[in-house]
């Protein structure tokens, strides 16, 4: 009997054992010269050109800079490897003054050279490359390719024409046409400069395209030796685990304060907030609303906020009768009641929208901006103003399994939405999927009447928002509306800045009145950190040097 | 024996293309495509139709499959379009890691499964029996990733005894030549990085090897107390045998083998846990891959991912048949 009870104690004293030496050693230790940062997935690449995805950037962002970049916390334009730029030919040439003594982390010298060397290559981007899952931005803002594939944009569409090298340290960027969004653009990660001399060494765009036409690139470029002149440098990265970024010696500007930055991927919400209440991280990205109350009580982390740059809307597909009525769309503006919903939701932190751009944005209007405040009563009457029979049968979209920053809570969205509806003449039949891709596909697709969706800026430019949604026949709004889509393209192609402004006001005004949909917040995401790490200034579009970041008492 | 292996090699076969019809057209079923997955908000009716043309997405589905069939032939399983890298790279370097979670929770279920099953047996409607069947229904019961949070609250966040998150301190730089890091810091003799490892082994394959502990035990205990009635195990007792030789000798070993059954099929369904325990620990390994390739909808690496791991389900049931050789010679596989 004796025997039995040692036999089975056995693997209970292992584990007290290794739970009591655990507890001796230490946990994981945070070093002042180190940062852990929990992101939600590897990044991609380490190629700014070929990836959009916000994981991809963020390192990105530390290792590359471009011609100009953006005052930290801000949209506004500051100059990087530019000192100063000028337009010229009527919009149709940027002339850019370079920085000099630069140096690329592999220690060649970042001259006029290397910018139309980068410019270049992504105009020359093979076809397996020029597919917009690929090269999202540079299909955003340039438009078309010097070779293209079958079906894909050739030059004909492309607003990047050429590059000229004047002398070593001046460029000029000569475009097709007019265009001011070109330079915000210009400051995403995506278009930072590489290092030719790596671009070439490390077979940044070799690969091979199989029997499905997909590409497998073989170079190392993007994987293990991405070169930019930035403040950070690639140390390792092992996928799945850790990126970790170490600080580049040569680096021409302010040297970052902290030795190590390491990307640490942890996919699920809750995972990473317990990772941060452990200290295995020191912050993360796109804190769970839920979730701010417990890092705000803990008296060891904080909140930082990003200021609001983005759009929750409900969007309505004027293919869908009688939305094409403008007064039904209306009798929609004044039956949402969009402040209970932002007051109710968005825990403090969202604001009323009263137009699509938000406040941060050039464009945006102060004055004569058509207000539909919640009014039943006149929603009703308006219906009835239509020849519409009450109540309006409507079916009401909203997304599933997801969280977004102007849309926490979906389902509670739409459910206070539904009701301020049924109050106003409207009947309304839910509709619910998984946000993506079945959400996503049927509202893009134009097989949704009202559904909710948002936007977040992609850089701090009113094109990126104004343009992208209302400067083309869209599938998800269904409506064809030429004088707006003048209006937008003449705001866009305009140099003088105060005369763009006022295009965009006037478009931004027009969206309103014209009401392809009801916008209803911006609100302002958040990311926690340990409450000794300061100097991280969150950025409206998400580039946040960590160079500034430091560790407090 | 040899044919035996052979002839269950050669099952595989059919059992996997079979399955590539099952995962190919279910996959396919699905509602929305990759395109809308990769952009989201920001993919146009443009875009769709690109990635559709690009991936092949817009042919005849035989026609898709016939293609597919061909490149997995030639060993080539694709491309992931999330990611860009190659199935086999990522499978590669994700799945040691995996069965390092796999074989440390079933180590964990045997280890504390086959002793409880055997003493709540030998304890028969003793209080200890009642509370380990209570404990294993609890085991069975309770969602993986719940008890992984639970683990974590109490034994990472409030306690601060354990790490939460990941296969080694992030500030770690242990080299790791085959990915398995327990393995890994022997071969290289890092006691350090193997303590590390092991510490951050501890939760993850307590909470993926909990419903396997319960059924190890419970499966013990019906084994033992049906196989100590037998005339046999009479006989030694009666023969004045000492308990500890007719226990281990007689009792356990004869017991061991429908245990050992249950322990093959559990290792398969270890796999699946794995989705749910790795996605809670931040675990790299192949569960969190083919849980972010669903929501996705990456089509390479769920029809490569899904046949990789049909095929170590399958060999991980071959080697439990030949175990039954070893663990009862009276078994002759044939």
């Amino acid at each position: 009997m004796r025997v039995r009870k040692w036999f089975v104690l056995v693997p209970f004293m292992a584990l007290a054992v290794a739970l009591l030496a655990a507890t001796a050693g230490a946990r994981t230790t945070a070093s002042t010269t180190s940062l852990v940062f929990g992101t939600a997935s590897d990044p991609v690449v380490l190629d700014g050109p070929l990836v959009s995805d916000g994981e991809s950037l963020r390192p990105i962002d530390q290792i590359f800079e471009g011609l100009v970049s953006l005052k930290p916390g801000s949209t506004t334009l500051t100059p990087s490897l530019a000192t100063k730029w000028k337009a010229s030919n009527g919009g149709l040439a940027w002339t850019f003054t370079l920085r000099k003594g630069v140096l690329f982390q592999d220690n060649t010298k970042f001259t006029s050279a290397a910018v139309c060397a980068n410019f270049n290559r992504w105009y020359n981007f093979p076809g397996p490359l020029q597919n917009s899952a690929v090269t999202y931005y540079w299909n955003t803002v340039f438009g078309g390719f010097a070779h293209p594939a079958a079906g894909n944009p050739g030059p004909d569409k492309s607003l990047y024409k050429s590059c000229k090298a004047k002398g070593a340290y001046a460029v000029t960027i000569n475009l097709t046409r007019p265009s001011s969004s070109f330079i915000g653009a210009l400051a995403l990660s995506n278009f930072g400069i590489a290092s030719p001399t790596a671009l070439k060494k490390y077979k940044a765009d070799a690969g091979t395209v199989d029997s499905n036409g997909v590409f497998h690139p073989t170079g190392t470029f993007g994987t293990q030796h991405p070169i930019g002149t930035g403040p950070y440098m690639l140390k390792s990265w092992s996928v799945g685990d850790k990126l970790v970024l170490t600080a580049n010696p040569r680096y021409w500007g302010k040297k970052p304060k902290i030795k190590q930055i390491i990307f640490k991927p942890i996919s699920d919400n809750a995972a990473r907030l317990q990772a941060l209440q452990t200290g295995e991280i020191q912050g993360y990205d796109l804190v769970d609303p839920a979730d701010i109350g417990t890092v705000q009580g803990s008296g060891k982390q904080k909140i930082l906020n990003r200021p609001a740059f983005n759009v929750g809307y409900v969007g309505i597909n004027q293919d869908f009768k009688p939305f094409d009525n403008p007064l039904v769309r209306q009798a929609l503006a004044y039956g949402l009641d969009r402040t209970s919903v932002v007051r109710g939701f968005y825990a403090g932190r969202g604001q009323v929208a009263n137009q699509f751009l938000p406040p941060l944005v050039t464009g945006y209007a102060t004055k004569g901006v058509p207000t539909y405040s919640y009014n039943p009563a006149k929603a009703k009457a308006l219906l009835q103003q239509a020849g519409v029979k009450l109540p309006l049968a409507v079916d009401f979209w909203y997304p599933t399994s997801v969280s977004r920053p102007y849309m926490p809570d979906p389902k509670k969205n739409a459910e206070a939405f539904g009701a301020s509806l049924e109050n106003s003449g409207f009947k309304v039949t839910f509709h619910a999927a998984p946000w993506r891709p079945d959400y996503l596909g049927t509202v893009q697709s134009g097989k949704a009447e009202l559904y909710m969706l948002g936007w977040t800026g992609d850089f701090g430019d009113p094109a990126n928002f104004l343009n992208v949604h209302f400067g083309a026949v869209n599938p998800q709004f269904g409506f064809n509306n030429p004088s707006l889509f003048k209006l937008l393209q003449q705001a866009d192609s305009e140099t003088n800045l105060a005369k763009r402004a006022e295009l965009y006001q006037k478009a931004s005004i027009q969206v309103m009145t014209y009401l392809p949909m009801i916008p209803y917040v911006h609100s302002m995401p958040a990311l926690a950190f340990q409450k000794n790490v300061l100097g991280y200034k969150p950025s409206p579009v998400s580039l946040e040097p960590f160079s500034l970041v430091y560790y407090g008492k | 024996m040899l044919r035996f292996v052979v002839r269950r090699l050669l099952l595989l076969v059919p059992i996997l293309l079979g399955l590539s019809i099952l995962v190919f057209g279910w996959i396919r079923l699905l509602p929305g495509s990759p395109a809308q997955a990769l952009l989201g908000e920001r993919a146009t009716p443009q875009t769709i139709a690109q990635i559709r043309h690009q991936y092949k997405l817009d042919r005849p589905i035989y026609e898709q499959y016939w293609g597919y069939l061909h490149t997995v032939g030639q060993l080539d399983f694709g491309v992931s379009i999330s990611s860009r890298r190659t199935v086999t790279y990522e499978f590669a370097h994700r799945f040691p890691a995996t069965i390092e979670l796999a074989l440390a929770a079933m180590i964990f279920a045997i280890a504390f499964g086959i002793p409880l099953g055997f003493l709540a047996a030998k304890r028969h409607g003793s209080l200890f029996d009642h509370i380990s069947l209570v404990g294993s229904l609890i085991g069975i019961s309770i969602p993986i990733f719940f008890l992984g949070l639970i683990l974590k609250w109490i034994f990472a966040v409030k306690l601060g005894w354990l790490p939460s998150i990941g296969r080694e301190d992030v500030l770690s730089e242990a080299k790791h030549p085959t990915n398995f890091y327990v393995l890994d810091a022997i071969v290289t003799g890092n006691g350090g990085a193997l303590w590390d490892s092991i510490k951050h082994l501890l939760l993850p394959a307590v909470a993926l090897g909990s419903i396997p502990l319960a059924v190890v035990a419970r499966i013990t205990r019906a084994a033992v107390l049906d196989v100590q009635n037998e005339d046999y195990v009479r006989t030694a007792r009666a023969k004045g045998l000492p308990p500890l030789i007719v226990d281990s000798r007689h009792v356990l070993r004869n017991a061991l083998l429908p245990v050992s059954t249950i322990i093959g099929l559990q290792t398969g369904l270890l796999l699946s846990g794995a989705v749910l325990t790795e996605t809670v620990f931040a675990w790299p390994g192949i569960g969190t891959w083919l849980k972010d390739a669903i929501f996705n909808r990456d089509y390479p690496v769920l029809q490569g991912g899904i046949l990789f791991v049909a095929i170590v389900f399958v060999l991980v049931n071959l080697v439990v048949d030949i175990s039954y050789a070893i663990i009862n010679p009276r078994i002759r596989v044939s």
